[in-house]
């Protein structure tokens, strides 16, 4: 390997490094302004200038690709003195209003001033003043903080690919701008606020909220998508200011999508506190052991034994696994998580995972997306096949309806039928895959919520193998799920073959015919009118539809409020952290069923929270490794069948409203007014 | 002083006919493919043996620029023109743009086959229509004539020529911002590394050289690097255009040998200093961008590359700003201050922040309304400035600054003792 001097130290660096990784390699810090890992490298700031010998100037480290035998100074007075002057540059036209910016405590420039700042200004002119700009209804902006380090920009064309940010103006009038005061039309807009590294760029649903010193912070897992992307929960008291995302290179990097940051507000509106009971068309307030017993008693009263059960968006393992357990004991096994009739192959856990796992998108050099809008169904997913096909100049073909996604891709059909051809080897497409070297297959739920939903998948596994998609020690054919409830439903068996192929139906027949008590563990996307003549015992934290037309409504703790386990859509095991504890009366499922257990004859064996998860574990072994990936699965799927024409159809509406807590959150409501013109 | 034969721009004032007739006449595109025949190690070479240094400011040896060029690189090759004439006070490239357009279009066509390029961009300044209109006329014509386009001059070396019009940015004519302007993005200029000869246009290998330069290649190569070298001084070699302007008599532009004393290139074509050589205050040798130099270093130094650097100025782009003791030095000064303030592209903190700050200082010294200390304060902001910035605007900036100080210091503490006087009687 190369070696490098950096303060007298010699040390080893891999070729293609820059001189500011080398001497992160040395544990020299370099202070930087405009320099991400994740974004390109602009130079601009100036900060990390060091010096290198036999160059009369001062080098900037962030740009300047590391050689063989170079010796770097980052400690010499000429470093300082430079570092002390791009300060000085940058203090001279920041405002001094620290103490009400909300980037206070956790500002750049702050943070640097105390290692290169002067003690007084040296500057008598006047500051310079900019006008705000208009970004949309999340980011906020205090212009006149700008420090031109460009990441916002760079950030939106790169990442998020978009061209709404820029900056405009020459000189001192360079200003960062929408440049008609548009909104930022992207749904990862909100990491702009995380990249600035001053207050220009903040929250606007944060504004003067906090000081960032005074929040409990909670290292948790996002649940608005089926991606598990890495969280930080900031929360003062029982409220939810702030979501920031965490580093994980295997998941989301460092981004979250609007949703998962914004829609926080929603956990405080609407939400149920207290067990309901309906009576003469009126909900009254009951407490927890009466509604419990009116639940028995009615289970007691109709079939006991088809006793319902279906789990909506965000319910964890320990609920599906409690509720389950609960309706075998009493003789039922109707329970089902695929409120979507999205059909996988029973017993194969590659025919409902992202098999390839998401890191590995970065590789591919094609991707066949069926079905599909990554950019509203995992946003953060999205970025990264944007990530390949600029750095891979990855080919991209979608089935389905054309949208933006971003980048590039060829409209290959809106009917499914299309996959015929490509199997058939009579599609254009089949050249770029049989180049590709890495070729992935995304098929999305809208692909295979139909009743020909295993013929798809069969013909996708055909396909797969045909293109050698799939191979021996790699599997490219990956189904991306919306829900992170979903794959761990269907790995602890959430489902009962009974609701196959038309899941709207059978559920209808099965409830006309036996009138059974009907659990909805947090379910609201159910065509209301079915439940009739059932006794529906709803299990939610929000007030949504479905709360409406429950005969009992139980309330439960929201996502930040309880610890819980799910199974994203790789298959990677994870757990949330509680932030803070339930508000109201509310109380976790697993509790629920435990009580309602008492009262028949087959109790359930936990008594706390350890040991369902021992239970679970014992019963399920693959759960006990969490945040690891499970090793290639290669199952044969069965022979294809031909492809009936059919239009596909997205079957998210509205990314800003998929789930009760975005449908309460003003935030998300005034989004999709300003981005999408919809209303709800 | 030159001889008339030695001259290379014949008709840099515009008396004969610019078109390709008389441009003909005065020997251009005569042998040019017997000049191609010879060979692309042969011109860089035959330039490099001449001592050619780039005429556009920097003075770089302009054949090792050229060797640069990677030899089998596998993308295409491209010669881009910096025809962005915008440094104050330099018009040299205009009398060629508009009088001997086809001069530089030869030029193009034997140093862009030097380099194995294909395709050659002139980027004009936006300003200059006239110039713009020539030009494109006279490619034009070269293409009728088949000099330029497939199989140019018959050299079965393909060579396409396009003018591209800029937009009135000082920056622009930075090369790698140039580069940016051309590909159609915002004028700002990039990092080095990458150099243009390893990614630039496109990022494909890249020369950009001046007019001037360029310009100067096909005689070069006709009367040989000896005869070019035999001008001047060594390492300061060939001929010159001067564009002296200001407080003399007659200003002009006039092509002249490389390291020609200043009084004698004042005196002998531009009519002397207005009020006699007495009357002569300060002189900037070199564009806005180079230090000033006073009377005392005026009355006997050379104007080469070399020379001037030795008294901590420069050559540039041999612009000779003149002014005489009516002028108010520290105000001529802010008023360049002023300039680089307005053109810096707001890419990077020290010459965002930087110029802007320095003119502000600037303007109060004008009337003396500042105290002694900030004069030091103002020269250490200028070297805040200077080196650390990504292109060479912000040393630019700083260096007409530091010469006021260097040689005109005792003027400014003057004029802050009498305004601390004032203040006082007040």
């Amino acid at each position: 390997m190369p070696k490098i001097t950096i303060d007298n130290r010699e040390i080893e660096f891999e070729n293609g490094m820059t001189v500011m990784q080398a001497c992160e390699l040395a544990n020299v810090e370099i202070p930087r302004f405009c320099y991400h890992d994740k974004l390109s490298i602009a130079g601009n700031c100036r900060m990390c200038l060091v010096e290198m010998e036999k160059s009369p100037k001062p080098i900037a480290s962030c740009a300047m690709p590391a050689g063989e035998g170079m010796v770097i100074k980052t400690n010499t007075d000429l470093v300082k003195s430079a570092r002390r002057g791009v300060m000085e540059f940058l203090l001279i036209n920041h405002p001094l209003d620290c103490p009400i910016c909300d980037q206070g405590g956790e500002c750049d420039l702050q943070d640097q001033a105390l290692h290169y700042g002067f003690d007084k200004s040296r500057y008598e002119e006047n500051k310079r003043a900019v006008n705000n700009k208009h970004m949309g209804p999340l980011v906020g902006t205090i212009m006149t903080r700008c420090i031109h380090c460009t990441r916002c920009v760079r950030f939106s064309t790169e990442v998020a690919g978009v061209d709404d940010l820029g900056m405009l103006g020459r000189g001192e009038n360079a200003e960062i701008t929408t440049y008609l005061e548009k909104t930022i039309k992207s749904e990862l807009s909100g990491n702009v606020i995380d990249l600035c590294p001053v207050g220009a760029l903040t929250s606007k649903p944060y504004e003067f909220k906090a000081r960032p010193w005074e929040l409990k912070k909670t290292e948790t897992i996002d649940v608005f998508d089926a991606m598990g992307s890495s969280i930080r929960i900031d929360s003062l008291g029982k409220t939810v200011l702030r979501v920031l995302p965490r580093l994980n290179e295997e998941i989301n990097e460092e981004w979250i999508n609007d949703k998962s940051r914004f829609a926080i507000d929603g956990l405080t509106k609407q939400r149920l506190d207290k067990p309901f009971m309906r009576k003469n068309s009126k909900f009254q307030i009951v407490d927890w052991n009466t509604a419990l017993s009116i639940i028995v008693t009615e289970i007691n009263n109709r079939n006991k034994n088809k006793t319902l059960a279906l789990s909506g968006k965000l319910t964890d393992i320990e609920t599906l696994y409690s509720a389950k357990s609960f309706l075998n004991s009493i003789g039922s096994s109707s329970y089902d998580c695929r409120y979507d009739n999205a059909q996988f192959i029973e017993n194969q856990r590659d025919s409902y995972i992202f098999n390839s796992s998401i890191q590995k998108i970065d590789d591919a050099d094609a991707i066949l997306i069926i079905g599909s809008n990554p950019r509203w169904e995992a946003t953060v997913l999205n970025a990264r096949i944007r990530k390949a096909y600029i750095h891979n100049n990855c080919k991209i073909g979608l089935i389905g309806k054309a949208i933006d996604l971003t980048y590039t891709y060829k409209h290959l059909s809106n009917n499914i039928d299309y996959l015929n051809d490509i199997l058939n080897d009579q599609s254009d497409f089949c050249t770029v895959l049989k180049k590709a070297k890495k070729p992935l297959i995304i098929i999305g739920t809208s692909a295979i919520n139909f009743s020909d939903g295993k013929d798809i998948l069969k013909v996708c596994a055909e396909i797969a193998k045909k293109y050698q998609i799939t191979n021996h020690n790699f599997n490219g054919l990956n189904i991306l799920q919306q829900d992170i409830s979903r794959v761990g439903a269907l790995d602890i068996g959430f489902y009962n073959n009974f609701f196959d192929l038309d899941y709207k139906n059978s559920l209808k027949q099965h409830i006309q015919n036996y009138k059974p008590v009907v659990f909805l563990l947090g379910l609201d996307e159910i065509d209301l009118s079915i439940l009739q003549d059932s006794f529906v015992v709803y299990l939610g934290h929000h007030g949504d539809a479905t709360a409406n037309i429950a005969d009992i409504i139980l309330p439960i703790p929201a996502f930040p409020e309880k610890t819980s386990t799910f199974v994203n859509m790789e298959g990677r095991v994870m757990q949330t952290t509680k932030s803070y504890n339930p508000i109201g009366e509310s109380k976790e499922e697993w509790k629920i069923f435990r009580a309602l257990s008492d009262q028949f004859e087959n109790k359930l064996n936990f008594n706390n929270l350890n040991e369902l998860r021992q239970e679970i574990i014992t019963k399920f072994i693959f759960l006990k490794e969490i945040n690891s990936l499970p090793s290639v699965l290669l199952s044969k799927f069965g022979l294809p069948v031909k492809i009936k024409n059919r239009e596909l159809e997205y079957n998210i509406k509205n990314f800003y409203m998929t789930d009760s807590i975005s449908r309460s959150s003003v935030t998300m409501a005034k989004c999709s007014k300003e981005i999408l013109d919809k209303v709800a | 002083m030159l001889k008339e034969k030695d001259k290379i721009f014949k008709n840099i004032y515009g008396y004969d006919d610019w078109g390709i007739e008389g441009s003909r006449k005065r020997g251009i595109w005569s042998n040019t493919k017997d000049l191609i025949a010879k060979g692309s190690d042969y011109i860089i070479e035959e330039i490099k043996k001449s001592d050619l240094r780039g005429r556009g400011g920097a003075g770089f040896p302009a054949g090792l620029k050229w060797s640069f060029m990677p030899k089998n690189s596998g993308k295409p090759h491209y010669l881009v023109i910096n025809a962005d004439e915008s440094e104050p006070g330099t018009c040299k490239d205009r009398e060629i743009l508009r009088n001997d357009p086809h001069l530089l279009l030869e030029g193009c066509l034997v140093a862009g086959f030097a380099m194995q390029a294909h395709a050659c961009y002139i980027y004009i300044r936006g300003e200059y229509y006239n110039e713009s209109s020539n030009l494109q006329k006279a490619i034009d014509e070269a293409y009728v004539a088949s000099l330029i386009g497939k199989n140019a001059c018959g050299s079965k070396w393909d060579f396409d020529i396009f003018l591209h019009r800029g937009a009135g940015a000082y920056i622009c004519g930075e090369e790698t911002a140039l580069l940016e302007s051309l590909e159609g993005k915002k004028g700002q200029p990039r990092l080095k590394p990458p150099f243009p000869a390893g990614a630039g246009l496109y990022g494909c290998p890249t020369t950009v050289t001046n007019v001037e330069t360029v310009a100067v290649v096909p005689t070069i190569l006709r009367r040989g690097a000896q005869w070019f070298a035999g001008i001047g001084n060594p390492k300061n070699t060939g001929t010159k255009i001067f564009s002296i302007s200001g407080h003399v008599n007659n200003p002009c532009n006039v092509e002249e040998e490389m390291g020609i004393p200043l009084k004698e290139l004042i005196e002998k074509h531009a009519g002397g200093v207005i009020g006699g050589w007495d009357n002569l205050l300060a002189v900037i040798p070199g564009g806005a961008s180079v230090s000033l130099i006073p009377k005392s270093i005026c009355d006997n130094i050379k104007m080469d590359f070399d020379s001037l650097q030795g008294v901590q100025s420069g050559l540039g782009t041999a612009a000779v700003i003149v002014m005489n003791k009516t002028t108010d030095i520290v105000e001529a000064i802010t008023r360049l201050s002023y300039f680089y303030k307005h053109e810096s592209c707001g890419q990077c903190t020290p010459c965002r922040e930087g110029t802007g700050w320095m003119f502000r200082i600037m303007k109060k010294m004008i009337d003396g309304n500042v105290q002694h200390e900030d004069i030091d304060k103002l020269l250490d902001v200028t070297k805040q400035v200077e080196g650390h910035t990504i292109c060479a605007l912000g040393d630019a900036a700083a260096w007409p600054i530091q010469g006021l100080m260097r040689h005109f210091r005792p003027e400014i503490e003057k004029r802050i003792e009498e305004n601390q006087q004032r203040k006082a009687v007040a």
